[in-house]
């Protein structure tokens, strides 16, 4: 019996999996998300990657960035170290890829922010209030 | 000094604030929403996890995903928005609330007929959970950490423990992790996690790192900077326990010892407070007791998700909006939390004379608990009831209840747990 707390949404229910004989039985549950969790989490868990990577922008030091789908858990470390690596040099906004194809696993990095509402010295409408650094 | 008029003024332009500004502009009213910070957004802006807005967008989203939607709403919807604008001072008059704004251009007073209050929420700090003397550098909050890590890009530490298991710690504790710093363990006091049980498992479990309950930062060691800590197990009265000290050598301390709301500016125009929430004393739709001052989003209560946030700064955008177009009678039935096994209920009062019939009811039990019932009843019926698989303190619950269902002989409205033997014949 393996005890899991699922992570699909808040209710975090704690699913318990029985292995031992026959198809595995899945309970504990309270929407069939929790089965395809439980059994994804049993065979190759999955992530999804959320961090920041540097800008070539002063006023912005970093642009959040996540990854567009989950990946193996097993590669997160690899997929940080390619974040860590990239450099954003142009003005991308929400939902623009910055890697295709991030540390191999066919998921893409894309940016979770506008860099422009970023910039350091400008209020929403874009208007320059002050210069920095 | 310039003098300005309007109709709503919202206070802060976080998820709270947005979306009360977006419904009281929505509902006819000459609204602005002032902002201190440079941007919108409010902490969403440095929240760089994922899993916010699933009950609101069915998508799992980041903070600033999340933001960004509301902001973009904002701009389409042409909102007049003050950023870094501060509110120096308030007062309400009987007609109407007087805020002085400072920002770079000097001092307006603003008359506002109708005020939202979306002003968040603060960490608790070092000094508020008692630890005193010398003030190393490395002691922060996990909130100040998070700025310090996803907007300025440094790591503040390389080697800490973190005191508390709230949320924020335990995203922090992973957030940490993973841009290479050394996270020894999470020290709880309590025997069990302030922060949701998904995040214990995918911050925590995750990564290897221990969570240690029942278990504290006695002691900070260092000067300049925090050199080490001494952590010892505590008894059920918090006491810690002789000769379990362990010495842990880092350089960091982050605390994530819970939220208070921030109401300097209700507090300002005479708003009562309550003492359990530390937010003002509100009905279903944020209406203080002070007429015309709206509170919504984690200046109310402290919430755990972003979505209940924001329908709660709909509903009090709306309600401000509808208290501008023309007054009307209120009839308040105060809600009475039993609290034996509640820590809370919000709203304090319901207003039977609200236009709508649906309220909605939150609620956080005292302590974790199995299957319960849980109903609110008035005038010995009861008007809602719900099952819940487990209740736990850490987790906000919600319950609707439909004013409709309220004896007109109703005096007051209580939530509690329906007893074992009528849940037992009702499961």
């Amino acid at each position: 019996m393996r005890e899991l707390t699922c992570i699909v949404c808040p209710n975090g229910c704690s699913l318990q999996v029985n292995q031992d004989v026959g198809p595995w039985s899945i309970t504990g549950n309270l929407c069939p998300r929790g089965i395809e969790f439980a059994l994804k989490e049993l065979t190759n868990p999955t992530r999804t990657v959320c961090s920041t990577a540097r800008t070539s922008f002063a006023a912005a030091r970093r642009l959040p960035v996540r990854t567009r789908g989950e990946v193996p858990l097993v590669r997160v470390r690899s997929v940080m170290s390619e974040i860590s690596r990239l450099v954003v040099d142009r003005e991308v906004r929400m939902g623009d890829t910055l890697i295709e194809n991030v540390a191999g696993t066919g998921i893409a990095v894309i940016a979770t922010a506008d860099l422009a509402d970023l910039i350091e010295g400008e209020d929403c409408d874009g208007r320059p209030i002050r210069s920095s650094d | 000094m310039t003098v300005r008029n309007v109709d709503i003024a919202v206070l802060g332009a976080g998820p709270a604030g947005m979306a009360a500004a977006l419904a009281a502009a929505g509902g006819g009213a000459d609204t602005v929403l002032i902002e201190r910070e440079n941007h919108l957004g409010g902490i969403l802006k440095q929240c760089v996890h994922d899993g916010f807005g699933l009950l609101r967008f069915g998508e799992k989203l980041s903070g600033p995903e999340y933001a960004g939607r509301f902001v973009h709403m904002v701009r389409e919807a042409g909102l007049a928005v003050l950023t870094s604008t501060f509110v120096a001072a308030a007062r309400h008059d009987s007609e109407e609330s007087v805020l002085m704004l400072v920002d770079r251009s000097g001092v307006t007073e603003l008359h506002a007929k109708a005020v939202v209050l979306a002003t968040g929420c603060r960490e608790r700090s070092a000094r508020q959970v008692m630890i005193q003397g010398t003030r190393p550098a490395g002691v922060m909050t996990a909130g100040a950490a998070q700025y310090y890590v996803n907007v300025l890009g440094y790591l503040p530490t390389t080697r800490c423990v973190i005191l508390g298991s709230g949320d924020i710690g335990l995203i922090m504790a992973r957030r940490l992790t993973l841009e290479g710093a050394e996270v020894l363990g999470v020290f709880e006091a309590k025997s069990t996690p302030s922060g949701l049980s998904r995040n214990v498992a995918q911050c925590l479990d995750d990564f290897g790192i221990q969570l240690h309950l029942s278990r504290t930062v006695t002691r900070i060691f260092g000067d300049d900077r925090v050199e080490a800590v001494e952590t010892a197990a505590v008894d059920e009265k918090m006491r810690p326990i002789a000769g379990t000290e362990e010495r842990l050598t880092c350089d960091g301390v982050i605390l994530s010892v819970g939220l208070i709301p921030e109401n300097e500016v209700g507090e300002a125009l005479g708003v009562p407070m309550d003492p359990v929430t530390k937010g003002p004393v509100m009905d279903q739709n944020g209406q203080t007791q002070v007429s015309g001052v709206f509170v919504c989003g984690n200046a109310a209560h402290v919430n755990d998700l972003v979505d209940y946030v924001t329908e709660s700064g709909e509903r009090a955008g709306a309600a401000a909006a509808a208290f501008v177009a023309g007054r009307r009678t209120h009839r308040l039935l105060p809600l009475m939390a039993d609290s034996t096994v509640l820590l809370y209920a919000v709203p304090q009062f319901v207003d039977m004379d609200a236009p709508e019939s649906g309220a909605v009811v939150y609620f956080r039990s005292g302590e974790e608990l199995g299957v319960t019932v849980v109903e609110v009843t008035a005038g010995g019926e009861t008007v809602a009831r719900h099952r819940y698989q487990h209740l736990r303190p850490p987790e906000m619950e919600r319950l609707e209840i439909d004013l409709n269902r309220i004896p007109v002989s109703a005096g007051s409205l209580n939530i509690g747990v329906e007893s074992a033997a009528a849940a037992e014949m009702t499961s």
